[in-house]
């Protein structure tokens, strides 16, 4: 019996800590937008950000797209081909894209690369007292380092998810095309006919949009929240990757159900 | 901060910091216990105390970083802890800190991190910017190394370089947390010499928290020992050096044993060993 007791305390204590937390990534969001007037006075430290986070994200966001396209390109055409409409691989690699890979795959990738910089500096920042002393010069943490870094997440994560459907559809479009074969005309003019761009593009854009909030969020809140020592701050980081990751499988499940019904 | 008295005459509060029956604590635990401290102005005072007592923490409870759990912390005449975000910022913008390790900014370099008080805090134009950090960094000799970014420098420079950037808006009150931490004895004879008269050439009040007997004595005008949460002793350095107290005699001489003791609380060693 006590055993039992045991283990649902432990249950709720779990439960309980965890409601703590999401509390607190709650106060740190709203805390953001209270501050974010203050930040954008600076607006040189939202625009470096875009930099860290989202020009640095490039190449592994481009090379990794145009793998997956040329992928869907090959899995495509072999299954299309047993059914007679391999013409139709157009369609398949930019729904695929667009819809899906386009944002997770890039939400993924966005929380691996950029995510872990985010909360590592954070955490060191606090652990070596960057941002106590930064208090105590009356500088908001918040306006001056967290802000900047969350409305950088916010904007580059949309445009490396479009910049990845798009080079991934050039991955596919080498494999078909260039090197299958399949007519170049009917690979466009069957994407352009069947993708359209109210219910897929801009359904794919909220995608994104709802996972940059996701992945940019936990990043600076882990950081944040990091115990200012080397195990600390690798826990955090470490906790970046996985929460970041299911959240977004998660949400990735909830928006189709209601997207795509 | 300036007041009338009876007469109608101003004066100036002696004391620009005081501590008045504070008491502090992480949650069940106490670390201070109905403390009492007053920091005149114009004048450098130290808190001593071994490590773990709590010395730190008295400069963030100034600072208004902590809430203490009961008594007050008056700065300039402004109870710290009854104040808003916008009433603490304002009075932080009259501190300067200098932090254990120089906490400074690893993405900025020397200039940038002296600087940023300055641009976060004024709209002075860049030209005048640029003066007044190569003034401060002159003041710390390192007007040299303006363009080194912070792990390129010795824990020496970096502490210099914190001190300057701590005295760029030249703040009323500048506080130190363990000031000669790690430094090698030349590092630590210059940045007692510069605590000093940066402090006489401001005019400021300034804190240090320190546990180095020697150096602390050779320039502090007022030194608080804490042990157990509690102010042990007070006094001129002359006092100090005078004082019958055990824990001071102690603490001034490094003697390994007497009110602190040598080992922590244990069982007979007999039981530790099973004998």
């Amino acid at each position: 019996m006590n055993n039992l007791l045991n283990i649902i305390a432990g249950l709720g204590s779990s439960f309980r800590s965890k409601m703590i937390r999401l509390g607190a990534g709650t106060r740190l969001f709203f805390l953001i937008i209270i501050y974010s007037a203050d930040s954008f006075k600076r607006i040189g430290l939202t625009i470096r950000e875009i930099y860290f986070t989202g020009v640095l994200s490039l190449v592994i966001i481009v090379v990794s797209a145009f793998f997956v396209g040329m992928v869907l390109g090959l899995q495509g055409y072999y299954t299309l081909e047993k059914y007679g409409s391999s013409e139709a691989i157009g369609v398949l690699v930019a729904l695929a894209l667009v819809r899906e890979l386009g944002p997770v795959v890039t939400a993924l990738l966005f929380a691996g690369r950029a995510g872990t910089a985010i909360t590592a500096e954070i955490g060191l920042m606090k652990a070596t007292e960057q941002l106590s002393a930064m208090e105590v010069m009356a500088v908001s943490p918040i306006a001056r380092i967290i802000a900047p870094r969350f409305w950088a997440g916010m904007i580059s994560m949309p445009i490396l998810a479009t910049i990845f459907s798009m080079v991934g559809i050039l991955g596919g479009y080498f494999i078909a095309v260039l090197v299958i074969g399949v007519d170049e005309g009917a690979f466009w003019s069957q994407m352009q006919a069947n993708v359209d761009f109210s219910n897929d593009i801009v359904d794919g854009a909220i995608k994104s949009i709802v996972f940059g909030f996701a992945c940019t969020i936990i990043a600076l809140f882990e950081g944040f929240d990091a115990p200012p020592t080397a195990e600390g701050v690798s826990r955090a980081t470490t906790r970046t990757v996985v929460i970041s990751s299911l959240a977004v499988l998660g949400l990735d499940f909830i928006l189709t159900s209601f997207m795509f019904v | 901060m300036s007041h009338q008295n009876i007469l109608g005459k101003q004066y100036v509060m002696e004391e620009l910091i005081s501590i008045n029956n504070l008491s502090f604590g992480y949650g069940e635990s106490t670390l201070h216990k109905n403390i009492n401290m007053k920091f005149s102005r114009g004048k450098v005072s130290a808190i001593m105390g071994g490590s773990g007592c709590g010395k730190t923490t008295i400069l963030k409870l100034i600072a208004g970083q902590l809430q203490p759990k009961s008594g007050e912390i008056v700065v300039d005449g402004q109870v710290v802890h009854d104040q808003g975000r916008e009433g603490i910022y304002n009075i932080r913008r009259k501190m300067g800190m200098l932090f254990q390790h120089g906490a400074l900014f690893t993405d900025l370099n020397v200039f940038d991190n002296v600087a940023f008080p300055m641009r976060e805090h004024t709209n002075l134009p860049e030209n005048m910017i640029k003066d007044l950090v190569l003034l401060k960094l002159n003041a710390v000799g390192l007007r040299g190394a303006q363009k080194k970014m912070p792990s390129e420098l010795s824990g020496g420079m970096s502490r210099r370089v914190a001190l300057a950037r701590a005295i760029a808006l030249d703040p009323d009150i500048i506080m130190y947390d363990e000031p000669f931490a790690g430094l090698d004895p030349i590092s630590m004879a210059v940045i007692c010499d510069l605590i000093r008269s940066l402090n006489d050439a401001l005019g400021a009040t300034s804190i240090i928290v320190t546990h180095d007997v020697a150096e602390t004595f050779s320039f502090a005008d007022y030194i608080y020992f804490l042990a157990d949460g509690e102010v042990a002793a007070e006094g001129s350095p002359k006092q100090l050096l005078a004082s019958k107290l055990p824990f001071v005699r102690q603490f001034i001489h490094s003697e390994k044993d007497g009110p602190v003791p040598f080992h922590v609380d244990a069982p007979a060693y007999g039981v530790d060993l099973q004998l």
